[in-house]
């Protein structure tokens, strides 16, 4: 009887562990599924275009068959630099100030106020954009307000709470040894900072900034609705471009054919890039490992 | 001198974040919230949304989260699980990771395209709240993995040796002492998760289609309450209803934040 | 060889075998390439208390956890050498582990309860066993706290958590959630070093209740607590175990000159 249970019981746990290493793959095979599935859809586009041209090819004409995404490799990348100049001194300076300076009621305060600021759907950002953000670029600066410095502005506040939140995770795991021994002789606090606690934070800083650069080249929605969405090479940072996300998203809903392959295409590219920006802090992270 | 001026600008950097916050969520609010009583959140849409509210969009946002959380949570469950307790370091650990890792950093709109391939046209399923839910399984995987491993792992092994020395198996210990332990990490995982569903856009879009009636059938189109943010914004339909809409979803996202932190902050009370 | 003499001075070795209920059998154990216990041969007999004493880290703990395969858990350990338990080795494969940890329960340093309810942790071990009948959980549930003289202290907060109780009524918890599946052998590995004076004298004394129905190992660093309490006391020191006999005789009259430092109080 007992035995009998216990043979049950070992069946039951040989299932469990099966499901559970199961689940564990979900990870890995999923990615595995997307690569595929949007690998067989956009690849043949590419190779028949050539990939210098496709890259590089200035004209987005889908209806004629030309597929050049140059112009949105220039617009997403402008819109992410943009937004990477105004969040990272904004992001690093607040996640300095709560780690080292601010008292806790701050501390308090400014939690759940990043935490919001991460889980405010990005269309309601792209809504505010372009009902607020749009309108006063057209007013104060001229052109028609839908351009880069919008995606920019918009894409800045978005990707605060990434830069925030890990610059904050890195800078508090520098041990409090490090900030004593410099107060100890005599630096000031900012000196402290500046000279010990940053440059032992760096890894982590780093990475909060090319996670957020990896946030803002993909993001979507708040984007496409502010920066007017134009395929062609930008003049000045008021002109209207299109970014690489925002043209698969604009559309998908009525290509067909090898105009669908090509928006496939450009998601590969998408893809790939975001792939570059996540390995390069995976490799950072392995290395640190084995250092 | 260098100090004083430090200071300064740092806390100007908080000032101008918390201010950005502020003006958003003010603005929107003072917009939307005249246009929110229960007419608006229990009527469906008329006119494209030009009139009525939002009810059906309501639904179709349930529908999703609960797809994609019936779908994910069980696997995400999994794999944090055998991650934590199972898996020693190895090759086949770091795979496992890779993916998962990976799987957090790639795009929204990535995850439409690969749904609207295998889901809406390979399977068959056309654009439909299962094919959403499904393809938003996915994008919140990682989400739900990272904060049920960091759970699990935080309990304590001496409960984990207790239970093990009173003669239970590895899986009765997961089972009956870990899990109940890790849930609140884990449960804050889950609405973590709701948040994204609640607010992704690109990828319902181009999964579970936009259409405005009531989702019945997991084989209907549903348009979520984002979707239509979105369409009533860029199609100039309806100011007004937009910054409703807004509202709701910004309040949704207060709301689900403050749960998250309750739930936290009883669990650690509790300790 | 270790010296195993009686009080009267003559070899208990027959009747040691006899009364053993578990015994090692040149026990090793490694942690990776550290050998952590080395070649330990020890009866644990039955009915009585057996005191482990020396220094910390001469691996008492380590051997008291592989007289019920607990080790297992930690990467990298290994055992060889055999345990006895009733004669038969428990790392035979058709022996279940988790039937053996049943029989031979254990108490750890700290307390662990779960954070369940007093009811739910003493009852842990029998629902795992698939026991549902509420009466029976009932029944076993009192008579385990009665026994572990917890009973009067927690019978009006049964569904209270079990971590509003003290360190000292959370340890006897621990033991009471042992006793509950009714285990043949108890060890405990320092039980009392997280506990107030108070506490450590009631968890004392129930340890010498407790030998008339169970068989227990402790593993201590107090020595006056392993003289008070133990009826068998081995000194181990470095992985080894240096000597073994009644407790009074180690106490008063130790054969080996490291055994009378230590308990003279001249090193660990």
């Amino acid at each position: 009887m007992r035995r009998a249970s216990r043979e049950w019981q070992r069946l039951g746990e040989r299932c469990m562990e099966r499901l559970l290493f199961a689940g564990s793959l979900s990870g890995i095979v999923t990615l595995g599924a997307m690569v595929v599935f949007t690998f067989a859809a956009g690849l043949p586009v590419i190779l028949r275009t050539g990939l210098g041209r496709f890259l590089l090819g200035q004209h987005w004409r889908p209806l004629e068959g030309e597929f050049g995404i140059a112009a949105m490799v220039v617009g997403s990348v402008f819109v992410t630099l943009g937004a990477l100049a105004a969040a990272v001194p904004l992001g690093l300076g607040t996640a300095i100030l709560l780690s080292e300076f601010a008292p806790p009621w701050v501390r308090r305060i400014a939690r759940p106020a990043v935490e919001l600021l991460a889980g405010i759907p990005s269309v309601v950002y792209g809504f505010y954009g372009l009902v607020v953000i749009v309108p006063l670029i057209r007013q104060h600066l001229g052109g028609v307000g839908f351009s880069i410095l919008a995606g920019s502005v918009i894409l800045a506040v978005m990707i605060l709470p990434t830069l925030i939140t890990i610059a904050l995770d890195s800078l508090r795991q520098v041990p409090d040894s490090y900030r004593q021994g410099s107060l100890a002789l005599g630096a000031t606090r900012w000196q402290t900072v500046r000279r010990v606690v940053l440059p032992a934070a760096r890894s982590g800083v780093v990475a909060a900034v090319v996670l957020g650069a990896g946030r803002a080249v993909g993001e979507t929605m708040a984007v496409l609705m502010v920066t007017g969405n134009v395929a062609v090479l930008p003049e000045s940072i008021l002109s209207p471009v299109r970014t690489l996300t925002g043209n698969i998203a604009l559309e998908m809903g009525y290509a067909a054919g090898e105009h669908q392959q090509a928006l496939f295409a450009s998601g590969i590219v998408l893809f790939i890039l975001t792939m570059i920006l996540n390995g390069l802090i995976q490799l950072r992270r392995v290395g640190r490992v084995a250092r | 001198m260098e100090e004083g001026l430090a200071r300064a600008v740092l806390w100007g950097c908080l000032l101008v974040v918390l201010g950005a916050l502020a003006a958003i969520v003010g603005h929107v609010l003072v917009q939307g919230l005249p246009g929110i009583d229960v007419d608006f959140l229990t009527t469906a849409p008329r006119a494209s949304g030009r009139e009525g509210g939002i009810l059906t969009t309501i639904v179709a946002t349930l529908y999703l989260v609960a797809g994609a959380l019936a779908i994910a949570g069980p696997v995400g469950i999994a794999c944090a699980i055998y991650l934590a307790e199972y898996l020693r370091e190895g090759s086949l650990e770091r795979i496992a990771r890779f993916g998962v890792q990976t799987l957090a950093g790639v795009p929204s709109i990535i995850f439409g395209l690969f749904g609207f391939t295998a889901f809406v046209l390979w399977l068959g399923l056309g654009w439909s709240i299962l094919s959403g839910s499904l393809t938003l399984a996915a994008m919140i995987l990682p989400t739900l993995v990272k904060a049920a491993e960091e759970a699990i792992r935080a309990v304590p092994d001496s409960y984990r040796q207790g239970s093990l020395a009173l003669g239970a198996t590895k899986g009765q210990t997961i089972l009956r002492v870990v899990l109940p332990v890790a849930m609140p990490g884990i449960l804050s995982g889950v609405i973590l998760s709701i948040g994204r569903v609640i607010g992704e856009t690109a990828a319902v879009l181009l999964t579970a289609g936009s259409a405005l009636g009531f989702a019945v059938s997991p084989l209907d189109s549903g348009r979520t309450m984002a979707v239509h943010l979105y369409l009533l914004a860029m199609e100039g339909i309806s100011v007004p209803k937009a910054y409703s809409t807004s509202a709701v979803l910004i309040l949704l996202v207060v709301g689900l934040n403050a749960l998250a932190t309750r739930i936290t902050s009883r669990f650690t009370v509790r300790r | 060889m270790i010296n195993v003499l009686g009080r009267q001075g003559r070899p208990l070795e027959g009747q040691l075998e006899q009364r053993a209920k578990m015994r090692t059998e040149n026990l090793c154990v490694y942690y990776g390439s550290l050998l952590a216990v080395k070649y330990v041969s020890l009866p644990v007999v039955r009915h009585s208390v057996t005191a482990l004493i020396g220094p910390s880290g001469c691996g008492k703990s380590t051997f008291l956890r592989a007289l019920n395969r607990m080790n297992e858990v930690i990467p990298g350990a290994r055992t060889e050498g055999r345990v006895l338990l009733d004669g038969h080795d428990i790392h035979d494969p058709s022996l279940d582990v988790a039937d053996l940890r049943r029989r031979v329960g254990m108490v750890f340093q700290q307390p662990n309860p779960f954070p369940m309810s007093v009811y739910d942790n003493v009852a842990y071990g029998l629902r795992i066993q698939g026991i549902r009948d509420r009466a029976t959980l009932d029944r076993i549930v009192e008579n385990s706290l009665r026994e572990a003289a917890l009973w009067d202290e927690v019978k009006d907060r049964m569904r209270r958590s079990a971590l509003e109780l003290s360190g000292g009524q959370q340890q006897r918890l621990v033991i009471a959630r042992v006793l509950a599946v009714r285990p043949e052998v108890i060890l405990m590995d320092e039980p009392a070093s997280a506990l107030d004076p108070v506490s450590t004298a009631r968890l004392e004394d129930l340890i010498h209740d407790l030998k008339r129905e169970y068989t227990i190992v402790i593993v201590t660093h107090n020595m006056r607590q392993a003289a008070r309490v133990s009826d068998w006391t081995a000194f181990m020191l470095n992985g080894e175990l240096i000597e073994y006999g009644p407790t009074e005789r180690i106490f008063t009259n130790p054969s080996d000159p490291r055994t009378e430092a230590y308990i003279t109080g001249r090193f660990g």
